[in-house]
Parts: structure tokens; C-alpha cells; sequence
């Protein structure tokens, strides 16, 4: 395994990009009432904790944060080679009448986020659902966008896009890989 | 609770615990947690199994097992086609073998089987070439029920490891005794069988980690959960029992025994009961009872194995 081909978001980048993020969030919702930030397993976990925290320092207010795993809603659970395997989901307050902000690393085909909105929807009825992502890689299957996006990365099928987070690989960074080279 | 990967190679059928390694045993347990979650939220249903059918092939009576896995498999999106042996061409004489070839004929995808007779839901998935859940075959083995006894004492004590299980009654005629006998030392627990000596196999004694004994106060002492074992009542005319009030004098689950267990130690039955036989009202109905959890659990615990044969092809 060789190295990446590009360093996308430095450490700094990607704080900046968060906090460019949490304004617009707060822009757009016109403060921070009424919202929740739910994140999508693996790394829209973290993400959603900082950019709750973000949203706090901005604001004032507690945004309450959730988790979720999307697994029992995949669209392609009927030809997986291999199990996916199933992650908590957790999501401790009511999310009806709330603005719900879905927040993940990377935004590509949009089958994960489709799945969320599948799950969420399950749970409750929000008042909005919003899509918060660090990189946007294009190649989308699916009508979805995203609200908040903090790099539109043109990329090819035969790329990786990989977000390295603090909290889950102990540095933040994004890296645009060759997926031969990842072999 | 997340799951880790699990590397042992994932059996197709869920016959016994023969092909089971503790490890995925495990899993099933731990994503029961999931599916317990779902069983929680206003809708009680995913998408995992959409556009698959299972089959409920039940050549015996049962309520709650049959409606458990119907719901089961419902709660994950599947198709349910439900097979009553009783008002089937099987009372016609039609044999086991043309009955699953006709349902697997009908695209069926995967089979939960009841049958009075050990080794039918082997045959099963032998003729069906499709994954088989032994729902309960003869007196050898019901595999959910053990998991669901399992998942719940590890819901209330948090590991099944160290833990010590008594089951009390008939073990000799229950395939709930014995599923439970070879899952819960696979999974760190000790079970005590006991009974009168008339319906308790001597041959159990050689599994890992099970002990037999004929007095119940021996039994529970030390015992975190202690499960009644129903009685059949035509077992009286076998020779089996004096008298049922002589059983019950002696082997009922009820306060007064179960004061010599650990002091948190849960009740547990299988059902159906005979109350005020096996076990008393009082101890079925009261705070030590985890009868109807059980009941919860295991639609929880079926959701989770239906998720573990049918998705996945590795």
C-alpha cells in the first residue's frame, strides 16, 4: 500500500470547514432552537458531537445530538457478500417537531443517506430534515443533496475519499486515494 | 451494543448448536439488542428482509412460538406464508419430503419448522436446499428458545459468564432443557438439570458445564435463574410420576424454593404453564418473574437470526 495521492482538508481545514458549517447552520435555521444533529455511523458521529459543540459556543444552547446505523435499511442487504454488521443506534429525545440535521463524512452515491431518511422517518416526524456532510465526492445515484457541505471534491469511481477524525483515527484529515493504491 | 466482525464461518441453519461457535452466538445475542429497539419505536419494522420469503412449516401445535417468528419475520419486511400441518394435505398422507418441495416450488426462500419427530427440520433443509430454523423438533432441540432464555438472563445480570442456571421438571421430554443445556455453558453459564430421577437422562451429565441432581433446594442454591420446566400431564399414565400433587410437593417453583436461590435470581418458563403445577401463581406472577420479557425477548432473538441466515452470502 502506497500513500495517498492528495492531502484534501489539513487538520486546521477541516476545523475551519466545520465551523463555516455550524454559521451556515445557524443562518439558515435562523438560530438553533428546535434543531438536532444526528450522525450517521461510522465518522458523522463525532462530526455531529462537534459541530453540536460549535453550536453551542455560537449560540448558547444545548443541540441535542443522536446516533444512527443505517444497516437494517440498506437497499442491498439482499446481494452483501458479507454481513454487514449492525451498530447501535441511539437517539434520546423526541426528533417530532425538531429540524433534524443528518450529518456524515462523505457524500457519494446518496444510497447511505437515503437509508437515514428511511430510518429517521421511523423514529418520528420531524419538522425538516437537513443533510450536513465534510466532502461532497459527487457520482450520485439517487436525487439527494446536501445543505451543508465542507469540500465539493470532484472525484473518480476510481478514487477513495478518507476522512480520518480525531476521535475514531487520532488525527483529522482527508486524504483522495487511488483505490489500487489501497490494495 | 455494537458487534464486532465475526470470523468463525457462519453456519446456514440454526438446527441445533452443533455448527455454533460462542462467538456468533454471541452476536445474535447482541443484536437482539437492535432489534429490541426496533420492537420499541412507534413503527415496529425495518426493511432488511424485503422481497424475501419465509416460510412457518408447522407439523405440530403452537401458539407462541409460530405467532413469535410470524411477527418476527414480519417486523423485518419479509413475506409470511404460514403452514398448518393440521389443515394441509400432510392429514392426506402427503409426505414431509413432497410437502417442502411443493412450498419450495412457491420460491420460498427459507423455513421455520416445527415437527413432532427429532432430525424433521434436518430433513428440512436437506430437501429444500434452503436455510432452516428448527423451530422445536421432538424432544431434541428448540434453539431459539435456549437463546431467548440466554438473552434474557443476560439482560438482567448483564454476562451470561459465571452465572448459574437451574431447570427444573420433566428434562427428560423437553427439548427446551436440552437446547438450554448445550447453549449456556457454550456462553461461560453452569446449568443444574433437575428432576425426579424418572425424567432426567443420566446421558445429559456428560455435556460441558451441566450438572444433574434430584433435589430442587440443591438445585437453586447459588442459582441466579431458576426455569420451570412444563409438565405433561400424560407423562402420569407413562409410569413417569406418583401423583402430581407428589410433584408439585416437591418440585414446584414457587416462593418458598426459590428463597434459597441468590437473592436477585429471576424465574423463568418456557410456556405454556400449568400453574399452581410446575410453578406457583406467585412466583409466576411476581417481581422475580421474567415470564413475559421472555415472551419480548424472543421476537427480538428471532428477528436477529433471521437476520443472521438470511443476509449475507459469505
Amino acid at each position: 500500500m502506497s500513500g495517498p495521492k492528495a492531502i484534501i482538508l489539513s487538520n486546521d481545514e477541516t476545523r475551519r470547514a466545520l465551523t463555516r458549517i455550524a454559521h451556515e447552520i445557524i443562518e439558515r435555521n435562523k438560530g438553533a432552537d428546535q434543531l438536532a444533529l444526528i450522525g450517521i455511523h461510522t465518522r458523522g458521529i463525532p462530526l455531529a458531537a462537534r459541530l453540536a459543540a460549535k453550536l453551542g459556543e455560537l449560540e448558547g444552547v444545548e443541540v441535542p445530538t443522536g446516533m444512527l446505523d443505517i444497516t437494517l435499511y440498506r437497499d442491498d442487504l439482499s446481494e452483501v457478500a458479507h454481513q454487514p454488521i449492525i451498530r447501535e443506534t441511539q437517539v434520546p429525545f423526541d426528533i417530532s417537531r425538531r429540524r433534524v440535521i443528518l450529518v456524515d463524512d462523505v457524500l457519494y452515491t446518496g444510497r447511505t443517506v437515503r437509508a437515514a431518511l428511511d430510518a429517521l422517518i421511523d423514529l418520528g416526524r420531524p419538522a425538516g430534515i437537513q443533510l450536513a456532510v465534510l466532502v461532497d465526492r459527487g457520482h450520485r445515484e439517487l436525487p439527494i443533496r446536501a445543505d451543508y457541505v465542507g469540500k465539493n471534491l470532484p472525484t473518480a469511481r476510481s478514487e477513495v475519499v478518507k476522512v480520518k477524525l480525531h476521535e475514531t483515527d487520532g488525527v483529522d484529515s482527508v486524504e483522495l486515494w487511488d483505490l489500487e493504491d489501497m490494495r | 451494543m455494537s458487534v464486532g466482525a465475526v470470523s468463525a464461518p457462519r453456519p446456514r441453519h440454526l438446527l441445533d448448536f452443533q455448527d455454533w461457535s460462542p462467538e456468533r452466538l454471541t452476536a445474535i445475542l447482541d443484536n437482539a439488542d437492535t432489534m429490541l429497539q426496533v420492537l420499541d419505536r412507534p413503527v415496529k419494522k425495518v426493511p432488511a428482509l424485503q422481497g424475501l420469503t419465509v416460510c412457518n412449516a408447522f407439523f405440530e401445535n403452537s401458539t407462541r412460538t409460530r405467532t413469535s417468528f410470524e411477527l418476527a419475520a414480519r417486523r423485518m419486511s419479509a413475506d409470511v406464508l404460514t403452514f398448518a400441518a393440521g389443515n394441509s394435505s400432510v392429514s392426506k398422507g402427503e409426505s414431509l419430503r413432497d410437502t417442502v418441495e411443493v412450498l419450495t416450488a412457491y420460491k420460498v426462500d427459507a423455513y421455520i419448522v416445527r415437527h413432532h419427530a427429532a432430525g424433521a427440520a434436518h430433513l428440512v433443509a436437506r430437501y429444500s436446499g434452503k436455510p432452516v430454523i428448527n423451530a422445536g423438533d421432538g424432544r431434541r432441540a428448540h434453539p431459539t428458545q435456549a437463546l431467548l432464555d440466554a438473552y434474557t438472563v443476560r439482560q438482567e445480570f448483564g454476562s451470561l459468564e459465571g452465572k448459574r442456571v437451574a431447570i427444573i421438571g420433566d428434562v427428560r421430554h423437553s427439548r427446551v432443557a436440552r437446547s438450554n443445556a448445550e447453549l449456556l455453558p457454550m456462553l461461560g453459564a453452569e446449568v443444574v438439570l433437575c428432576g425426579p430421577a424418572t425424567l432426567l437422562p443420566a446421558d445429559l451429565a456428560a455435556l460441558p458445564g451441566v450438572t444433574l441432581c434430584s433435589n430442587p433446594k440443591e438445585a437453586v442454591r447459588g442459582a441466579h435463574a431458576v426455569m420451570a420446566l412444563r409438565l405433561q400431564k400424560e407423562r402420569m399414565n407413562s409410569g413417569f410420576l406418583g401423583s402430581l400433587q407428589e410433584y408439585a410437593d416437591v418440585y414446584q417453583v414457587n416462593e418458598a424454593l426459590m428463597a434459597g436461590a441468590e437473592s436477585g435470581a429471576i424465574v423463568l418458563h418456557p410456556g405454556p404453564m400449568n400453574r399452581d403445577l410446575e410453578i406457583s401463581g406467585e412466583a409466576a406472577d411476581g417481581p422475580r418473574s421474567r415470564i413475559l420479557q421472555q415472551v419480548e425477548n424472543g421476537q427480538a432473538i428471532r428477528m436477529s437470526v433471521l437476520y443472521h441466515l438470511l443476509v449475507g452470502r459469505d
